[in-house]
């Protein structure tokens, strides 16, 4: 019971925080969208900084590291994301990644785009 | 005399040779400024810190702390440091520990972040880490033989506001220090502030070890604030230095940092460097497939 109400509490309240998202940071739009070598760059800071909590594929671990295929990802704004990256979600094990510079924030978003 | 180093030494070795591929410090190059950078939960990093200086009229001294960091929770890390000191035509001596949490009190990202820092040490009068300066130290705390100074032991609390910001690619970071030895001593107080940057914000996306965006410079300045009885600048040390990180490939981190003294209780000058690395995910390591929920 515990294994199957714990990634949906972790995964609704990752949800809800981007629900919270500030206007100004929602409507930011990625500069390295759509450049091959930002979602290349992005892959190697996945590997190197995401990947041992949400799997290779980004699938999580399907219990406190959720998916990062899933429809609300999908339908974040980039700002949405980046806004994330930055914050974390700290009551909930996500680190905070505001110590990467901004430019690798946006490249790793660049990435995740391109694995949906 | 350097014998007694060498178990540490190797043992860190190793860890690097087998640390996985995937691994990657990602912390400041500061040697005694803090930011609000915690580390990843569940991960551990193994650094040693090493200070390298000759007091006026006394031996070389180097001292070495080796630091056990663990991300206990995204919002508190946990943190255990050995230190010794080998000092020229003296004697090569372990001085103690340190046991210290880290916790950050607020769940959101803000302009200025604090994280509130506590510290228990167990050290010796031979310790010459400078992990932080405080008080009235000085460099004549460093001058006397190992086997009297060994024999002063300090049980010290310390405490630490720490207050950090990530400006764009930025980090500039203050600490107030506040410690105490829990004997009959006053309260000493401390300064620290850094800020780094790294030599290039976009990722190069390869795995290099000469690229520009494996680098982090900056400078950290530090020093004394006097104590209880005597809250003045009075007899104080203070330093700046500037430092330069280097983010290896396999999870290593390579940090310097020569540091000059300004006022005459200063060392003239201090050399560090700092050896880390990262092992992710040390918990799961130690936790059976079906009962992995943290």
């Amino acid at each position: 019971m515990f294994t199957l109400v714990l990634p949906v509490a972790v995964a609704l309240a990752s949800s809800r925080l981007l629900d919270h998202v500030p206007a100004k940071d929602h409507g930011r739009p990625n500069p390295l969208a759509g450049k091959s070598e930002a979602v290349q760059a992005g892959g190697f800071l996945y590997k190197e900084h995401c990947q041992q909590c949400h799997q290779a594929d980004a699938q999580g671990d399907g219990k406190k590291k959720p998916s990062l295929k899933t429809d609300r990802v999908r339908s974040a704004s980039d700002g949405d994301l980046e806004w994330f990256l930055r914050q974390g979600d700290l009551g909930h094990g996500m680190p905070s990644w505001s110590s990467l510079p901004e430019a690798q924030r946006w490249q790793i978003i660049a990435y995740l785009r391109s694995i949906q | 005399m350097q014998l007694r180093f060498v178990p540490p030494l190797l043992l860190l070795l190793l860890c690097f040779c087998f640390v996985p591929a995937t691994s990657r410090a990602q912390e400041r190059p500061y040697f005694v400024t803090y930011s609000h950078d915690l580390e990843e939960p569940g991960n551990l990093e193994i650094e040693t810190k090493t200070a390298l200086a000759r007091p006026h009229g006394s031996n070389l001294y180097g001292a070495t702390a080796m630091e056990l960091e663990y991300g206990a929770r995204a919002w508190w890390t946990t943190e255990l440091y050995l230190d010794g000191q080998a000092t020229a035509k003296d004697s090569a001596i372990f001085t103690g520990f340190r046991w210290e949490n880290r916790v950050r009190p607020l769940m959101r990202e803000h302009w200025i972040n604090p994280v509130l820092y506590v510290e228990y040490e167990n050290i010796s009068g031979a310790d010459k880490a400078m992990l932080e300066v405080v008080g009235h130290d000085g460099q004549e705390d460093l001058t006397g033989p190992n086997s009297e100074a060994r024999r002063e032991h300090q049980h010290e609390g310390e405490l630490k506001l720490i207050l950090s910001s990530n400006l764009k690619s930025w980090n500039i970071s203050e600490n107030f220090i506040a410690e105490k030895n829990l004997g009959h001593e006053p309260w000493e107080f401390g300064y620290a502030v850094g800020a780094s940057r790294s030599l290039r914000t976009l990722s190069s996306g390869r795995e290099c070890a000469f690229c520009a965006d494996k680098f982090v410079a900056g400078v950290e300045v530090y020093g004394g604030l006097g104590d209880t009885w005597d809250l003045s600048l009075h007899d104080t040390s203070h330093y700046i230095a500037p430092l330069l990180g280097w983010n290896l490939p396999r999870g290593m981190r390579l940090s310097f940092s020569p540091g000059f003294g300004l006022t005459s209780s200063s060392l003239d000058r201090v050399y560090r460097a700092g050896l880390a690395v990262e092992l992710p995910q040390i918990g799961s390591w130690f936790r059976s497939s079906k009962g992995g929920v943290r």
